[in-house]
């Protein structure tokens, strides 16, 4: 049951700290035209559009996509507007994909984007009810505690998460899209930089990014008649757990484990650090990258940060992560999920040009959100499955 | 002539937060000087603060338990980057708290203690505001500070990281 | 297309809560799980809708997942809709044949905040917004070019109203009710002309959930499910000056392609937050004098934001299951002025 479904098209705006040059509809149609032209179709060609974004409090405006409607085709047409926390841009590639495997449309859209400068992504976040008390300022006072637990339980070496930070800073320099580029980037320069919740640093950090991410998902028809190459769809996968109970494993969540465990059987991938060449993983903060390595399963629980320290993470490694400079480097929050899928689309399709791994074949997207609770990723590939 | 490249507008709401049942009769012990703690009928765990729901067995937590004001530090962060909504004013530590008698740490802030020492397993006491001051309110807790206590073992509380 | 039916609904509605909306969300969603007879660990897919902005708070939704026993964990997803296109995202999914069931919920309170101002941050932020329109006051355009339009009067608006209210005597979840006098509501004063605040849809707060199953498993649990013949949903242009407003294509497109005029309709539920609307979407569903409209009492009769779409897909399937059609349409809402709808013809055994 359930159709094949390929990516067909994809397109990004240039992310940076303001946008001031585009307005909401511009941001978005920046990326949905891009992601037409590279699939060689018009917007009458597309026949459903699933738009994803963050709390709308970061920009403002409640339910944008409504306003949003024509300036991405989608008068006359379904929309669907996803919002699963900071996965969402995951959930909006797997929505759009489900929407051609269940039959029912040949060509979808999707985008995912946020223009954060227009409202307050700090206040947005910390915005409380008045009998609680504001304590936690913004995600990375909600992580940090969570990355000390990670290292006393690892033992991991304090400098794993600079290690990190530089290898996605220097990948960052290769990707035309990119918001923060740090040319002749340091172990050093990251080492000095202010820490802002112990043990993150300034330049283990996320920027806020304005910019949207298209992607365009055409069934085995469309895709046989597109121009480009298609990445095939092998596999999505969501789970959520709630945010906090007792004897919750926010660490290594439980969630974040059955995800990976259903995506892999799903794509019939038994031994993922073999059979993947190359990923895409939401890392935020650097040190989420050992984390999701153990969680995902590319490493046994307590090893992650060896993968880092070995160099089989960098461009050159034998699992290369985050070829793009990842979250580190770009956080449109709605979009960085959904870039994460078209940047591991890019590789399959042979369209990241000097972030290009060789010889890639198959590659995953991975997307979290919400208190480590909420996990959307897929695998593509340059065959059917 | 010069194009129009943003605008402000100012966005003003107003809402009435209704804390709900379960949140309520927390709030109340907490002017009173006592919090109390919710336990699960299913798994016995008991929650603090009370949130209504058991989020793992999804059944209404209706049993109350008081639990004490004093606990472990499970893990923390030291905050550094100031926020508009912030109670406090950077750098301070944001400490994860295992009360004595619940069964899930939550958030609050370490003061009286020199930032540099604050670690995993130190035992707090929370410091509550004036008795004037108590109100149905977690301003009612103002901070907590170090105990001179032994730290707790690791074994304790690592089931909570 | 795999057959999907509806085997359970629930829902809890209230001018104004004192729970908040965990403790109003957590018995509903319990009530839908244990009246469909499929047990918890089954479910194969959860999907809410819910809007941050009703709540005053980023990531509202979230803690709904508590009110859901989401452990172990599950899979599950969240649309910024009403709950009628968190059910279209499940039924896509059980389309794909990764999931053969799926429970849907949705929740809203429409009492903390003043309901009509924070719909005005639906709109253009750059153009409309900040001219601060609510909705009523927008719903009242659309009133007036309406009548203007099909020479209709605020007569049958008042029918409307009339009519709804007295079916919604018979309905326990609806927050206005009773027998309303033609005449005596013509001599209300406007709240935005022509619309009077028996046109408006009263301020709710509430919960809905139901469970969905695919093939022969519906049969096994349910002695009458209610199968989804069609669903099919879509918007218009958002700028009021940019789409006809005295039609809703979007409606007629979505019916039209849900199938509605494959097979006779004894009833519909229609999703009207005012008054004159029912009239146009009537109109565009092409739903003869000969059919029902809301028997429930409909959005006038109780209208909890976020959750009254997926209400009325309920409503209508439960009025299935009790017997009392074999088949009908009901449809949802959202977006100033009707901007976009969904359709879904549901039909008995």
């Amino acid at each position: 049951m359930g159709e094949h479904s390929a990516v067909i098209g994809i397109g990004q705006t240039k992310y940076d700290a303001k946008r001031i040059d585009v307005s909401m509809p511009g941001l978005v149609r920046e990326a949905a035209q891009a992601a037409l032209a590279d699939a060689d179709l018009s917007w009458k060609d597309i026949d459903a559009v699933v738009v994803g974004k963050a709390p709308d409090m970061f920009e403002g405006v409640m339910m944008p996509e409504l306003f949003l409607a024509d300036s991405l085709g989608a008068a006359g047409k379904p929309l669907i507007r996803v919002h699963t926390a900071g996965s969402v841009g995951g959930s909006t590639g797997i929505v759009a994909s489900s929407l051609v495997e269940a039959g029912t449309f040949e060509r979808v859209l999707c985008v995912a984007f946020e223009k954060q400068s227009e409202s307050n992504a700090m206040w947005a976040l910390t915005v409380s009810t008045p009998f609680s008390v504001a304590v936690v300022a913004g995600a990375g006072g909600y992580f940090a505690p969570l990355i000390r637990a990670y290292m006393r339980r690892s033992g991991a070496p304090e400098d794993t998460g600079i290690r990190v930070a530089v290898k996605d800073r220097q990948n960052a320099l290769k990707n035309p899209y990119a918001h923060v580029k740090l040319p002749g980037v340091s172990f050093e320069q990251v080492m000095a930089s202010p820490m802002l919740w112990d043990p993150i640093r300034y330049l283990e950090t996320c920027p806020s990014s304005d910019g949207a991410c298209a992607m365009i998902f055409g069934s085995e028809r469309a895709a046989r008649k597109s121009p480009g190459k298609p990445a095939w769809v092998h596999a999505t996968a969501m789970r959520s757990e709630p945010t906090m109970f007792a004897g919750r494993d926010q660490v290594n969540p439980l969630a974040g484990r059955m995800n990976a465990k259903d995506l892999y059987a799903k794509a019939g991938i038994t031994n993922p650090r073999q059979e993947i060449d190359c990923a895409e993983i939401y890392v935020p903060f650097s040190w989420f990258e050992p984390m999701w390595m153990e969680t995902m399963g590319f490493a046994e629980e307590g090893q992650g940060w060896r993968m880092t320290y070995e160099g089989a993470t960098a461009l050159d490694g034998d699992l290369p992560v985050n070829m793009s400079g990842g979250v580190l480097s770009s956080n449109p929050i709605g979009a960085s999920g959904l870039i994460r899928f078209a940047e591991a689309a890019m590789q399959v399709r042979g369209q990241a040009g000097e972030h290009q791994v060789d010889g890639v074949h198959k590659a995953l997207g991975h997307a979290y959100g919400g208190g480590s609770q909420y996990f959307s990723t897929y695998i593509v590939a340059d065959h059917r499955a | 002539m010069e194009l129009v490249k943003s605008i402000v507008t100012p966005v003003v709401l107003d809402y009435e937060y209704v804390t709900g049942r379960a949140q309520s009769r927390f709030l109340r012990g907490i002017a009173e000087g006592r919090i109390l703690g919710q336990r699960c009928v299913e798994c016995r765990r008991v929650y603090v603060p009370a949130r209504g729901a058991c989020p793992r067995c999804a059944v209404a937590t209706e049993e109350e338990v008081q639990v004490a004001d004093r606990g472990t530090v499970t893990t923390f962060c030291i905050v550094r980057v100031p926020s508009e909504n912030l109670s406090f004013t950077p750098p301070y530590a944001c400490v994860a708290v295992l009360l004595d008698g619940a069964n899930i740490p939550f958030n609050h802030v370490m003061q009286e203690c020199p930032l540099e020492n604050v670690r995993m397993g130190m035992r707090v006491q929370a410091v509550w505001a004036d008795k004037k001051d108590l109100g149905p309110s977690m301003q009612s807790i103002r901070y907590f500070k170090p105990l001179a206590e032994p730290d707790a073992e690791y074994d304790s509380y690592k089931e909570h990281l | 297309m795999r057959d999907v039916a509806i085997v359970s609904f629930a829902q809890s509605t209230k001018a104004r809560e004192l729970r908040n909306e965990i403790e109003i969300l957590m018995p509903v969603v319990r009530e839908a799980v244990s009246a469909s007879r499929l047990p918890r660990s089954e479910i194969g897919f959860t999907c809410s809708g819910s809007s941050d902005y009703l709540q005053g708070q980023s990531f509202a939704f979230v803690g709904a997942l508590d009110a859901v026993g989401a452990w172990p964990p599950i899979r599950e997803s969240h649309v910024e809709m009403d709950g009628a296109w968190a059910l279209y995202e499940a039924w896509i999914k059980i389309q794909t044949g990764d999931v053969d069931s799926a429970l849907v919920y949705s929740f809203g309170k429409s009492s903390p905040g003043d309901i009509a101002e924070v719909l005005a941050l639906q709109l253009d932020p750059y153009t409309v917004t900040p001219l601060w329109p609510d909705a009523d006051s927008l719903a009242a355009i659309q009133a007036r070019a309406f009548l203007e339009a099909t020479g209709k009067s605020e007569r049958e608006l008042a029918e409307v109203v009339a009519r709804s209210r007295r079916n919604a005597i018979a309905n326990p979840h609806a927050v206005v009710s009773g027998e309303f006098d033609v005449e005596k509501l013509l001599l209300e004063p406007y709240v935005s002309s022509p619309l009077r605040a028996h046109d408006l849809p009263p301020v709710t707060d509430g919960a809905s959930a139901l469970v969905l199953v695919a093939g022969e498993r519906a049969r096994q649990l349910c002695s009458r499910p209610v199968w989804i013949r069609g669903i099919d949903h879509r918007i218009e242009p958002q700028s009021l000056g940019a789409r006809p407003l005295v039609r809703s294509e979007s409606t007629e497109i979505a019916g039209q392609k849900a199938g509605v005029h494959k097979g006779k309709v004894d009833f519909a539920e229609l999703h009207a937050p005012y008054s004159h609307q029912e009239l146009i979407l009537r109109a565009a569903l092409g739903l003869g004098d000969g059919v029902e409209i809301n028997p429930s009492g409909g959005a006038l009769a109780s209208h909890p934001l976020m959750a009254a779409g997926l209400v009325r897909i309920g409503e209508a399937a439960i009025r299935i299951m009790a017997g009392h059609g074999n088949r009908a349409v009901a449809h949802a809402t959202q977006g100033p002025c009707l901007q976009q709808n969904l359709v879904c013809v549901l039909e008995g055994d």
